[in-house]
């Protein structure tokens, strides 16, 4: 909640702040600034580079801001570490009171509280030493060492001087005291605004993560391995799903039987995620890798057979009177006209169908792997290492992202009039 | 003996609805070897589906295509088609656009060139023979088109609104490319136009036809693609007896157009 405001506030600020800059130095005058019609204008509105920089580094930002991250030179308050103490008032059951402190220290996240001594002091209240764990609230048996228990009668009326009765709580400073139900003392350090490394570990922790994988491995097999493998069942399920997919495509772009025979089947599968059919490709072809290629072909196939279909379908009319007018026979119409007029669709299938794919075999990962970017992910997250989870998520975006760029790569350079006739 | 024999022709398209349109009705017409014919006429009046039977794109349900004595019976090499627009291949460049029919034909790469290096320059694009298509304007694609069907040497052309999708000055260019073409390599060409100026002035013989059912309604031969051939069009279209001819096409297609408009009003 806190994060969204922080959040909100930065996209405003940034907006003003750029603007104001801008409008000083406002000289560049391109077609788009020459524009007075903008509102409603979809090919005036680009996006701006300021923005996504900016955006990029607040996300960043606030990342570091709030998990105490060491090489963001601000932060939102963090948690309690170090040594505090407080008093309790203890009452003997025949009317005379005591106070005694109880001094507690508070290790940073992720480190053991080390237990301590301290000197008993007078009174028949003793005063206690208490090593707190980090980050959650945890009961003090304050009464172990004074000469009146809990037992024979005696009970805490206040704490710091404040008066406190069963499930009160007295703030002192550095965290609450409560008493529990049966009496004892409830130290809970303070919170601060800062995650837990266990939900959100610091950028510089996922990148420290990263290194140590990328040099050291996890669970058997190196980072690259992992991702390698991962990418390779994305292509041989693509290829595969290709192969098949692409011929019957043509085949229902020209033949009635073909089309009426696959529409109803193309139809029926092409709705159905393929992450829906995990459970069915384990019971027929196993956990291990030709279920996950099977899956994998199954998600590109359907893709793969559209995209094919609506190249042919898509074929001007025209073109194809022309060839026929210029002498060309149906094996030469096939080969140049109708296949590389279906190019462009055939590439837009392809890139739809990479990212379907990569999307698939991380799920497919996440449901049984001994290796693959999913798998690591998975993995991590039973034993709570949530940088590696982190790490593995960051790089399963990252390898999607290539994958679209590189296929919008090829396509520029491979069917340049796509969109162009 | 004639080139092109049309006889009856008459073609019916049945609807899905069961009702049925009569876009041709019993259209018999000769064209002789090298004769230039342009065709007006109203909107749906046939002449597009005239012109898909003559290529053999569709089979008419009665009457016939005789070419060289020979029945028309689908699309071949010897009836080249030129279309309005979106009929090149954006996969290839120019020339590779105008040597597809030779191509096609398995003709060596030599001898294409040769083709496509001469017909390029006749329409005045020798500098553009790497080019891709699409960067091409809409005239200079036309020209492309020309080209290309020139290079397969068909023995009709068949054009539907070539230059329908050109601006009026390009276009006015254009009209005189076909002429000069057509004089220099005397090809039989027929020419669907929406425009009477352009059918007056690409057309030794002018056919009007009238809508529903499709059919001839009036023939004429005129003079003024002959002046066009060695003079500027804009003096043809200043010459004697143009200015009338085109009056007396504009208010007959005009007529026309009003009785399909009240036609369809009584319907409604
Ligand atoms: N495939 C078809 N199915 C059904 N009706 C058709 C078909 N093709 C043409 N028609 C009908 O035949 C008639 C003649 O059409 P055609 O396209 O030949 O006209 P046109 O003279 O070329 O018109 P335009 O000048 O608008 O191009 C029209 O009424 C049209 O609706
Ligand atoms: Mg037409």
């Amino acid at each position: 909640m806190i994060v969204l405001l922080f959040y909100l506030g930065l996209f405003g600020g940034a907006f003003f702040i750029v603007y104001a800059m801008r409008r000083g130095l406002q000289s560049r005058q391109d077609f788009t600034s020459l524009k007075t019609v903008t509102f409603g204008d979809e090919s005036a509105v680009r996006a701006d580079r300021a923005a996504s920089i900016i955006s990029v580094v607040v996300i960043f930002l606030i990342w570091g801001a709030f998990t105490g991250s060491k090489i963001m030179p601000i932060h939102v308050p963090g948690p309690f570490v170090g040594e505090t103490q407080f008093t309790y008032t203890l009452e003997h059951p025949d009317g005379s009171t005591d106070d005694a402190t109880v001094f507690v220290r508070v290790p940073a996240f992720g480190e053991e509280a080390e237990s301590f001594e301290v000197e008993p002091g007078t009174g028949f209240a003793k005063d206690v030493a208490f090593a707190a764990p980090a980050g959650r609230s945890s009961t003090i048996l304050f009464d172990k060492n004074d000469e009146v228990t809990r037992s024979d009668g005696a009970k805490i009326i206040a704490i710091n001087g404040t008066a406190i009765g069963p499930d009160d709580t007295v703030d002192t400073g550095d965290g609450s005291v409560s008493l529990t139900g049966k009496g004892a003392i409830s130290f809970t350090p303070k919170q601060g605004l800062q995650m837990n490394p266990i939900w959100l570990p610091a950028p510089e922790t996922v990148v420290a993560r990263f290194f140590e994988i990328a040099s050291e491995g996890y669970q058997n097999f190196s980072l690259w391995q992992h991702l390698g493998w991962s990418l390779l069942r994305v292509i041989a399920g693509f290829v595969a799903g290709a192969i098949v997919g692409i011929p019957l495509g043509y085949a229902m772009g020209l033949s009635g039987w073909f089309r009426g025979w696959f529409d109803p089947i193309v139809e029926f599968m092409r709705p159905v995620p393929p992450l829906a059919l995990i459970p069915l490709v384990i019971i027929w072809f196993g956990i291990w890798e030709t279920g996950k290629i099977v899956l994998l072909f199954l998600a590109a196939l359907w893709i793969m057979t559209i995209a094919a279909r609506a190249g042919v379908s898509g074929v001007n009319i025209s073109k194809i009177h022309a060839a026929y007018s210029l002498g060309a026979s149906k094996w030469q119409i096939m080969r140049h006209v109708i296949v590389p007029n279906s190019l462009p669709e055939i590439f837009t299938g392809a890139r739809v169908a990479m990212g379907v794919c990569w999307g698939t075999v991380v799920a497919a990962e996440l449901v049984a792997a001994q290796k693959g970017a999913g798998m690591m992910i998975i993995a991590a997250s039973k034993f709570q290492l949530t940088d590696i989870v982190i790490m593995g998520i960051v790089l399963i975006g990252i390898i999607g992202y290539g994958i679209d760029i590189l296929m919008r790569k090829a396509e520029n350079i491979l069917v340049p009039w796509k969109g162009r006739s | 003996m004639p080139e092109l024999d049309i006889v009856d022709l008459s073609m019916r398209f049945d609807l899905p609805n069961g009702s049925s349109v009569q876009a041709l009705k019993d259209v018999s017409l000769s064209l002789k070897e090298g004769e230039l014919m342009s065709v007006l006429g109203p909107s749906g009046c046939g002449k597009t589906t005239l012109l898909n039977i003559l290529a053999g794109f569709l089979a008419p349900t009665s009457g016939k295509v005789e070419l060289n004595g020979h029945i028309v019976e689908g699309p071949d090499a010897e009836r080249g088609m030129v279309f309005q627009k979106g009929a090149l291949f954006e996969w290839m460049n120019v020339r590779d656009n105008v040597e597809f029919g030779p191509r096609m034909k398995g003709m060596p790469k030599a001898e294409r060139e040769k083709i496509s290096d001469h017909l390029l320059e006749v329409v005045g694009l020798q500098d553009f023979k790497e080019k891709a298509v699409y960067e091409l304007s809409g005239g200079m694609q036309q020209r492309v088109a020309l080209a290309r069907c020139l290079a397969n040497e068909p023995d009709v052309i068949l054009m539907d609104e070539p230059l329908g999708a050109l601006d009026a000055l390009t276009r006015e260019k254009m009209q005189g490319l076909v002429l000069k073409l057509w004089k220099e390599t005397g090809k039989t060409i027929i020419l669907i136009t929406h425009s009477v100026e352009e059918a007056l002035l690409l057309g030794e013989r002018l056919i009007v036809m009238a809508p529903r059912p499709g059919r001839i309604h009036r023939e004429y031969n005129l003079p003024f693609a002959e002046r066009g051939v060695n003079a500027d069009l804009r003096d043809v279209k200043k010459s004697e007896g143009f200015a009338e001819k085109r009056d007396e096409i504009l208010s007959m297609i005009w007529e026309m157009e009003e009785e399909i408009m009240g036609r369809t009003e009584q319907v409604a």
